[in-house]
């Protein structure tokens, strides 16, 4: 269970990055995945990446946030 | 058992703008005050001149500094909106420090520039204050008292929503309390959302002028959205029956909820009001809200209808129904 | 999610259930996943097709009384800092909570991550830092983790207090207890690190699928349409739905640092009882970061409050409305038992969203 969020690897130094989603900045520990990358996608839970994301997949997670956002605008049904 | 009743000490949730700050106003204070008032107002008209509210309010934020704001500005802006959404207009605010032993000048002139500049920037000025120093260990940091003055208008109540009202929103939830979590100390989360911390009376104002007649209204700060909806709800004796998909919040502000496990709805927001109108007004209403720059998402969020089991329902974006509680008093961040 | 998706797996479930010819029982056990159902307001969507049950999935709802007793004990011993997720923190123990000794004058702070606590006390080595080490396999490798960096830096003043569970042997426990069951919606994130291969002793044993789900309304749903898609074909097999992230190997490097700290243990779940290899505890040469060893916390006899059903919520054979104590006695602001407490409990939710 628990929340995990896809965030981008913005930065790493030694075990620890900085993760990026949507202009909200974080840092988790990479201790338990291997070969990440700057610029790779990782679910975050409690402070650790614990899952390389693809790319596209995250995207589509990350849809739904931006979704949120083009409600904006619109009105409730009457 | 844990029963509110039972309790000897104060909760930090009480002070959290839920449930347990309801009980501790409608069940201590009140009564003991000698306050004859069923509930506290945001401001309220002075025996003998109903024509002047008064209104306070202390501001204990931390960290004192966030992005969008700071205490100063948000001690200006949240007194003149608790006179705004009386529909009354600020004329003048009081303001007391209490300044903790060794708090840096450069700190405090920081907040006062702030606030000063808040103030001119709502066309209000401060006519008097007060400033108190105690020892190191003793204020965290700095406190502000605010009190304000204001010319009603027209005296809007919360008990004056309608069944088949029209619930407006002015504008985009959860900013407030996500830029003030970034900057919280043990949390070290970077956001680019800032406060929406704001006077909120060109809104009202707005409406006023533009005819629009306001039933009820309140600004949702603390416990956000759906405290608010709660507390008018129950003050007017209806249901509310919210649109999810009508809400607006930032895809920042929705992406920062989800990292730090809250509920938009419960998020505070300093900039912000809900409106009751009636529904042949509500189209009217929008447009004069959105033709303002702090009202450019302004929507019709929901509808009053009669009152059911509950106070506030939301239709959520999946098509199911759900109620929207009034939240305990403190958001826990959820892990697992 | 685009609503034409919504239409398209909302039609399979239909379909799929159809071809069932009648209503089928899903457990979840994940409260994320209760929290997300109730939030979305999705029980009423497929309610003439499923029956959405909760389990035994919010590690903060099925700590044991007496573990949080001495979560209490470690509060209100002066010189010592109980670092806690947020969750624990308003979790009623026989008297008192973690908030109300807060307010007493404990020093209890709230953290993200068990780096978090680590950071606190190295920032200040006077005092004594305890961690409360609470969830499930998706918390547990990231704190076994701290724990390694804690021991090999030596940092003193720095300890756990262990209540961590394994689901698998909780969902066999609520099997065995005869619970009616067509499937499981399993856990996203603890699927990622055991991953869904983890649940195929059970699928053999007791013939039950499992589709391991993420966690936005459109997955649950997904999840659900793959559920009564097998249950329809008269199979059972352990999937993924949450392709995304889970794979049927999961993150063997973090059950490794997991392993290497911990070690399955028996363990006691509030409403269940002991289960046998349930939980996790510190191996032998990681004892001296155990807080009850280090702090000689005395044992904690087993207390259960009259009345409440949290055990039998627990195992999804009471519907929290019907629990006696639902709403009157037990509400979430003065709640009786921790399926009220934390938001992800079973009772909360329904209490909270309908």
């Amino acid at each position: 269970m628990c929340l995990a969020i896809p965030a981008r690897v913005v930065s790493i130094k030694g075990t620890l990055a900085r993760v990026e989603v949507m202009g909200n900045a974080r840092q988790a520990d990479l201790s338990l995945l291997d070969d990440v990358a700057i610029g790779d996608y990782i679910l975050v839970h409690a402070g650790f990446g614990i899952q390389k994301l693809d790319r596209s997949e995250a995207e589509e997670t990350l849809a739904i946030f931006r979704s949120l956002e083009e409600g904006i605008g619109e009105d409730a049904e009457p | 058992m844990l029963r509110r009743t039972d309790t000897d000490r104060i909760l930090l949730a009480h002070g959290g703008g839920g449930s347990l700050t309801r009980d501790l106003i409608r069940d201590l204070l009140l009564p003991l005050l000698g306050s004859e008032q069923p509930e506290l107002a945001d401001s309220s008209p002075v025996p003998g001149h109903e024509d002047i509210h008064l209104t306070i309010d202390a501001f204990v934020v931390k960290p004192l500094f966030f992005p969008g704001g700071d205490i100063g500005s948000l001690a200006i802006h949240g007194t003149l909106n608790d006179l705004a959404v009386s529909g009354a207009k600020p004329l003048a605010v009081a303001v007391s420090f209490v300044v903790e032993e060794g708090f840096e000048v450069d700190a405090l002139k920081r907040v006062l520039r702030s606030a000063g500049e808040a103030a001119r920037g709502c066309d209000v000025r401060i006519i008097t204050g007060d400033t108190k120093v105690v020892a190191r260990g003793d204020a965290d940091g700095l406190f502000v008292i605010t009190g304000g003055v204001g010319a009603v208008v027209r005296r809007v109540l919360p008990s004056g929503g309608r069944e088949g009202d029209a619930i407006l929103l002015s504008g985009s939830i959860g900013e407030h309390g996500v830029a003030v979590m970034s900057a919280r100390e043990g949390i070290a989360f970077e956001t680019s959302v800032e406060s929406d911390s704001a006077s909120v009376w060109p809104l009202v104002e707005a409406l006023l002028r533009g005819g629009v007649e306001i039933r009820a209204m309140r600004d949702p700060t603390r416990g956000g959205v759906a405290a608010c909806c709660n507390e008018l709800a129950d003050s007017s004796g209806v249901s509310i029956v919210l649109d999810e998909k009508a809400i607006p919040v930032k895809a920042g502000v929705a992406a920062a909820c989800e990292m730090l496990g809250l509920d938009p709805l419960t998020v505070a927001n300093e900039g912000k009001v809900l409106f009751f109108v009636p529904k042949r007004d509500a189209g009217r209403a929008v447009d004069l809200l959105r033709s303002l720059p702090t009202g450019h998402s302004a929507a019709v969020i929901g509808r009053a209808v009669s009152r059911r089991d509950h106070a506030v329902y939301l239709t959520t974006r999946y098509g199911g129904e759900r109620i929207v509680e009034m939240p305990y008093g403190e958001e826990l961040p959820r892990i697992c | 999610m685009r609503m034409q998706s919504l239409e398209h797996v909302l039609s399979r479930i239909r379909k799929a259930s159809g071809e069932i010819g009648r209503r089928v029982r899903v457990m979840e056990v994940c409260g994320t996943h209760t929290h997300v159902i109730a939030r979305a307001g999705l029980k009423p969507l497929v309610r003439d097709e499923v029956a959405l049950v909760s389990g035994p999935g919010c590690p903060v709802c099925v700590t044991a009384q007496r573990d949080i007793e001495k979560m209490l004990l470690l509060a209100r011993r002066p010189g010592v800092t109980v670092a806690t997720f947020g969750d624990m923190v308003r979790v009623p123990g026989i008297n008192s909570s973690l908030e109300r000794a807060r307010a007493e004058g404990a020093d209890v702070r709230v953290v993200y991550s068990a780096r978090d606590a680590l950071e606190l006390a190295r920032s200040d080595p006077s005092g004594e830092v305890v961690f409360l080490a609470v969830g499930f396999e998706t918390t547990a490798p990231g704190v076994a983790s701290v724990a390694l960096e804690a021991a090999e830096s030596g940092t003193a003043n720095f300890s756990l207090l262990v209540s961590h569970k394994r689901i698998v042997p909780a969902m066999a426990a609520v099997l065995d207890g005869r619970v009616a069951l067509d499937g499981f919606l399993t856990p996203g994130h603890v699927s990622v690190i055991i991953g869904s291969g983890a649940y195929e002793p059970l699928v053999r044993e007791y013939g039950v699928p499992c589709v391991a789900t993420g966690f936005e309304p459109c997955d649950v749903l997904e999840g659900l349409a793959m559920l009564l898609e097998i249950v329809a074909e008269h199979r059972a097999e352990s999937v993924i739905q949450y392709t995304r992230a889970v794979t049927p190997g999961g993150n063997a490097r973090a059950r490794d640092i997991m392993m290497r700290v911990f070690e399955t243990a028996d363990a006691e779940w509030r409403g269940l009882g002991v289960i046998p290899g349930s939980g996790l505890r510190l191996r032998e040469e990681f004892r001296k970061l155990d807080a009850e060893e280090r702090f000689s916390l005395p044992e904690v006899p087993p207390t259960e409050i009259e009345g409440c059903a949290c055990g039998e919520v627990l195992k999804g054979l009471l519907d929290p409305a019907h629990c006696p104590l639902f709403g009157n006695r037990c509400t979430p602001e003065s709640p009786v038992g921790p399926c009220m407490v934390s938001s992800e409990g079973s009772c909360a939710a329904t209490y909270r969203y309908g």
